[in-house]
């Protein structure tokens, strides 16, 4: 209870002291506020950067698994991946006839090629060969038309389904679905076009593809390649069990002995958020902590002022001593002027941030994450009382008749 | 208020004060008299020897125990006024109320209350800047009274005043010893001094003197 009462009387004397001293007050906080609109500004980016990598890669699929010969990420050397067998085709077919746990399975092969309509052009298209299962298989979704059929995909028919990108590339101004595309000279068919889905990971997405039948890509654009093969499994719970059942049928299929390590990896997106976060939290410790430098800074603004202040109020700290302030009363009273100071400056600084971070939002989709909000100004207070409590301190230990005696 | 207070300064002095007394401390700067007012209000503690104060030995205590005496039972009056500049007449005159905890309502109400008892009723919300001299130490000796303390201890009281002012205030102080309130004030100023009822004299740590006054100016009270 009068704990209250000596915050109310500390606010009361903390805002006359501030109104009574405009300019500086103005230029103290002043510190407080850039620190506080750079710390947000940067956790807004950071956020930013943390939500374009978590949308690219949703275009992998949460639940989709790529059997291949490389691993997504690794530390060890590449020739130890290089001379591993090639993928083969015939796996897809074995691993549609024992796997139990999947969705859909699609072999996979790609290559960049260049593709024309008319006069319009797209040198670095994305050709991808698969069977009919691929929509299924690798979770994307059409915006207009349809996938291939099994036997237009069996029969190796000149179709394909194109991505967004070569769609806008191609077909600037009409309807792409029934129009012939050129695709290293060899006419396809357009029967379907693919949803948007942008990110970072362009090439892996739906949009620089060109989708044409597995029989059609090797018979024109070459046989002998990598495959990688695509697998949908049933649902995220049976994640872990779908990938042991898997390797065993790719263990089978590779004939691997019973010591034998995998010459093969079973990549999925997991691997990819696995492997950024700890970047992405080493950038963003940085960040934070070259922009807390700022804040820091401000911190030592306040400090200063306060030693000034306290100085200034010698006479009249000795005065509220005589008439009966105790240590801790005069200690609360400066304390609350130096958080009340910085709680100001923080407040500033988010209103500042707020509308800054919608032109960071321009270049980076992003959102001031409301923790961010609390934490900053939890922030302002710490740092108001922190860099308070040394004045705050001198103040209360003065000894009344010599603070009396000061001129 | 029962009780005697027996004071030693420096170089050895004891003195008794009793309720409802008028004095004054006199001597030249450097006698040791603001030392022996330091400690009378309890700003500061004697380095040895015993300070009782309503019958309570105060000498040890620690600083809180001393703010909470300073704040109930010691009224201080100084030279320089020193108001808050900041406040106006009312909200400096509760500032002791403040410290003791006493409710915004009847805070308001007793500093109305004292300051209508010096004649500044009509004056509650100027700010220092707006009185005149004598009217600061008004609101000063207000801020002294409002808690209704033991003694009134008064520094040089009129030492910023013109002459007329000063006898202005020191008539207030007589007539605040008439209805009761024990008065002690430290001055250089012997005519300052000859308003007291008994007047202790200082020089270099020692009582020289210590007597009551005969022939003393008084006013005639109404």
């Amino acid at each position: 209870m009068y704990f209250l009462n000596e915050l109310k009387e500390g606010l009361g004397i903390s805002f006359r002291a501030v109104r009574a001293n405009k300019m500086r007050s103005v230029l103290t906080t002043l510190g407080i506020v850039i620190g506080v609109v750079s710390v947000t500004l940067m956790a807004t980016a950071i956020e930013g950067v943390n939500r374009a990598f978590d949308k690219s890669a949703e275009a992998f699929g949460t639940d989709v698994l790529y059997i291949q010969k490389f691993p997504w990420v690794s530390n060890e050397d590449w020739s130890v991946y290089n001379n591993r067998r090639n993928i083969e085709l015939k796996y897809a077919e074995r691993v549609e006839r024992h796997a139990t746990l999947i969705d859909a399975v699609a072999p996979v092969v790609s290559t960049i090629r260049k593709v024309t309509y008319g006069d319009n052009a797209m040198d670095d298209a994305f050709i991808t060969g698969t069977t009919d299962q691929y929509l299924r298989a690798a979770g994307f979704t059409l915006s207009d038309g349809r996938f291939f059929t099994p036997e237009e995909a069996s029969g190796g028919r000149l179709v394909c389904a194109i991505g967004a990108t070569v769609a806008e590339n191609l077909f600037p101004n009409e309807d792409p679905v029934g129009k012939t595309i050129r695709v290293e000279g060899y006419p396809h068919t357009v029967v379907g076009v693919f949803e948007k889905q942008g990110g970072m990971f362009g090439r892996f997405t739906a949009d620089g593809r060109v989708v044409i039948p597995m029989n059609s890509f090797q018979t024109h654009l070459g046989g002998r390649r990598d495959v990688t093969i695509q697998v949908k499994v049933a649902n995220l719970k049976i994640m872990e069990d779908a990938k042991v059942e898997l390797e065993g049928i790719m263990r089978q299929a590779r004939g691997l002995e019973p010591g034998q390590a995998n010459d093969f990896n079973i990549n999925q997106q997991e691997l990819l958020t696995q492997a950024f976060e700890p970047i992405s939290l080493t950038i963003a410790g940085i960040g934070l902590f070259i922009t807390g430098l700022s804040l820091f800074v401000g911190g030592i603004g306040i400090m200063n002022i306060m030693f000034v202040s306290v100085t200034e109020r010698t006479k009249e700290i000795g005065l509220r001593k005589a008439v009966g302030a105790r240590r801790r009363t005069i200690l609360m009273q400066f304390l609350t002027e130096a958080a009340a100071l910085c709680l100001i400056g923080g407040l500033i600084g988010l209103a500042i941030a707020f509308p800054l971070s919608f032109i960071i939002d321009q270049f980076l989709p992003t959102a001031m994450p409301l923790s961010v909000v609390f934490i900053s100004i939890a922030i302002s207070l710490v740092v108001g009382l922190i860099s308070g409590f040394l004045p705050a301190y001198r103040a209360a230990r003065m000894d009344p008749v010599e603070a009396l005696r000061y001129e | 208020m029962g009780g005697a207070e027996e004071v030693h300064a420096l170089r050895g002095v004891s003195l008794d004060i009793h309720p409802n007394e008028y004095v004054a401390i006199m001597g030249p700067s450097g006698s040791g008299k603001s030392t022996l007012m330091n400690i009378i209000g309890c700003l500061d503690t004697p380095s040895s020897g015993l300070y009782q104060f309503n019958g309570v030995n105060v000498s040890d205590m620690n600083d809180n125990e001393l703010a909470k005496i300073r704040n109930r039972e010691i009224g201080f009056v100084f030279q320089t006024f020193n108001l808050l500049a900041r406040s106006n007449a009312l909200h400096n005159v509760e500032l002791p109320l403040i410290y003791a905890g006493v409710p915004a309502a009847e805070r308001r109400r007793r500093a109305k209350e004292t300051l209508d008892h010096v004649q500044l009723g009509d004056r509650v919300h100027h700010k220092p800047n707006e009185l005149s001299g004598g009217q600061r130490q008004r609101v000063a000796i207000a801020r002294a009274l409002v808690t209704h303390p033991s003694i009134i201890l008064a520094d040089e009281p009129t030492g910023n005043l013109d002459s007329k002012t000063g006898e202005e205030i020191m008539m207030l102080f007589e007539e605040l010893h008439h209805q009761g309130n024990t008065i002690i004030l430290v001055t250089h100023e012997a005519d300052i001094a000859a308003h007291a009822h008994r007047v202790i004299r200082i020089r270099d740590g020692k009582v020289e003197h210590d007597e009551l006054v005969t022939g003393r100016k008084t006013y005639a009270t109404a």
